[in-house]
């Protein structure tokens, strides 16, 4: 399984082990870890949870472009689900590859389409003592979420450009956990 | 892997909609007042009424002047035909003249297989820029003028109509080529005319085959609609064709505030579009925005 679900921390020395390969000339790995703020409130803990029967078989289609998409040895992805405390780690994204470029495009690739299709909710809890669940409770109003541009972009199979801005309106209300990569 | 497109939101300008029922016609053909035959304990008309209620906020029943003592009729709102003229198109016309700035969902009272999933999809799909919105017959293809929302543009036209001569508003939704909706149960308009169909849809009804117009569907729920439905799975009976319908059903009855457009949809654990026809013992699962990583 090159996408699956873990409720414990995720063992990095176990998982970067599946990803050696005698002609890989470099790893990248990218860890996602709980931040301490979103949005202007203070997060003291997050609470994942994951609809798995269908995460798993979306988590595997990710990976699998991403290894038709960039020349790559290998990739793996695993995220945790349950609750967590700040810093720890949310989700956890491993590439193996000949050259450095295509591991690090590769790398990029897989958590972005994870953080937009995998059916993954993560709920905050504030100092305050509210809480809420992420992209859906705060902009009601508006939908956050835009289907037909979100699936106009699954197919767009040729793209090389910044999935940032390319999503920003989805960004701008995302908890974005990951301020540096950590590599 | 395709969406259906958000359905466009026609309520911004749309005319308040009121229920019109039917039962002033004179049900030659099954000797009897075909509003007083009863389905499941009860009867038609009141069926047909309660349907109704559940959508709008105002039902009236469309009678003859001779019927407005009839206790059955005359236990609800009544619009009494006000304009001259034989058959539905009379009672159609007389509701918009006594309301002229509000849409008709118009019902006939001889429809035992009406279900919500009919009329959501009817409310779903109406449009209120233009005449009328009805569904095609799955058995002749021409239009049902008689589970359909008739606008207040439509009045005029049909008063032009009937000067003309013209008594038939499946005639008149012909004439101004009116879209057709394509009904998601093809049986779910048949009507009943003779004793013999009031049997058959008798037995339909109360035997184990109609189980094809209900049946039981397995959903998961997850996030904030686990908080909302206060449940994380359930086992429903339902009527609803697909998983558009059932959301709007569990919309009804857990007040969800996510609205459909904001979701995604998966049946048996895959992705699914919302216009999927629902099987017996499909799980269904309706997909918040997500936010992984």
């Amino acid at each position: 399984m090159r996408f699956r679900f873990t409720q414990t921390a995720v063992d990095t020395d176990s998982a970067r082990r599946e990803l050696l390969d005698l002609g890989a000339g470099g790893y990248v790995s990218f860890e996602g870890w709980v931040r301490d703020h979103n949005e202007g409130q203070e997060v003291t803990r997050l609470e994942y949870e994951a609809f798995q029967e269908l995460a798993v078989k979306e988590g595997e289609r990710i990976v699998a472009e991403a290894l038709r998409r960039f020349p790559v040895k290998h990739a793996l992805c695993i995220h945790r689900i349950g609750t967590l405390a700040l810093s720890d780690m949310a989700v956890w994204v491993g590439v193996s590859s000949v050259h450095r470029g295509e591991a690090f495009d590769a790398c990029r690739f897989i958590i972005d389409e994870v953080k937009h299709r995998v059916p993954i909710w993560k709920k905050e809890y504030y100092r305050n003592g509210n809480s809420g669940w992420v992209n859906c409770e705060r902009c009601t109003a508006a939908p956050l979420y835009d289907h037909a541009h979100a699936h106009a972009h699954d197919r767009d199979h040729d793209r090389d450009h910044d999935r940032d801005q390319d999503h920003d309106h989805d960004r701008d209300h995302e908890h974005e956990h990951r301020d540096e990569p950590a590599i | 892997m395709t969406h259906t497109s958000a359905d466009p939101d026609p309520r911004a300008a749309a005319a308040p909609l009121y229920g019109l029922i039917l039962a002033g016609g004179s049900s030659f053909r099954m000797h009897r007042d075909k509003a007083a035959l009863r389905y499941r304990g009860k009867g038609q008309l009141e069926r047909a009424f309660e349907l109704a209620s559940r959508y709008v906020s105002m039902v009236f029943v469309s009678v003859r002047a001779d019927q407005t003592t009839d206790p059955m009729r005359a236990q609800h709102p009544m619009i009494v035909d006000s304009v001259a003229g034989e058959g539905p198109i009379v009672g159609i016309r007389s509701a918009l003249a006594a309301y002229p700035h509000v849409a008709w969902m118009v019902l006939a009272c001889d429809l035992p297989f009406l279900s919500d999933a009919v009329l959501s999809q009817l409310l779903r799909e109406r449009n209120a820029a233009g005449l009328a919105t009805a569904f095609r017959s799955a058995h002749d293809g021409l239009p049902e003028p008689l589970c359909a929302v008739w606008e207040p543009a439509a009045g005029p036209l049909l008063q032009s109509y009937q000067d003309e001569g013209g008594a038939c508003p499946r005639k008149f939704l012909i004439r101004h080529a009116v879209p057709l909706l394509e009904p998601l149960d093809r049986h779910a308009l048949d009507n009943v005319n003779t004793p013999e169909e009031y049997a058959q849809a008798l037995t339909a009804l109360d035997t184990p085959s109609f189980q094809g117009h209900r049946m039981q569907l397995k959903v998961q729920y997850y996030a904030l609609m686990r908080e909302q439905a206060g449940r994380s799975e359930e086992t429903l009976e339902t009527s609803a064709a697909t998983p558009a319908d059932l959301y709007g059903e569990l919309i009804a009855r857990y007040g969800f505030t996510l609205t459909r457009e904001q979701l995604k949809v998966a049946v048996n654990s895959e992705f699914s579009e919302w216009s999927r026809p629902l099987a017996a013992g499909d799980a269904v699962v309706f997909i918040p925005p997500v936010a992984g990583g």
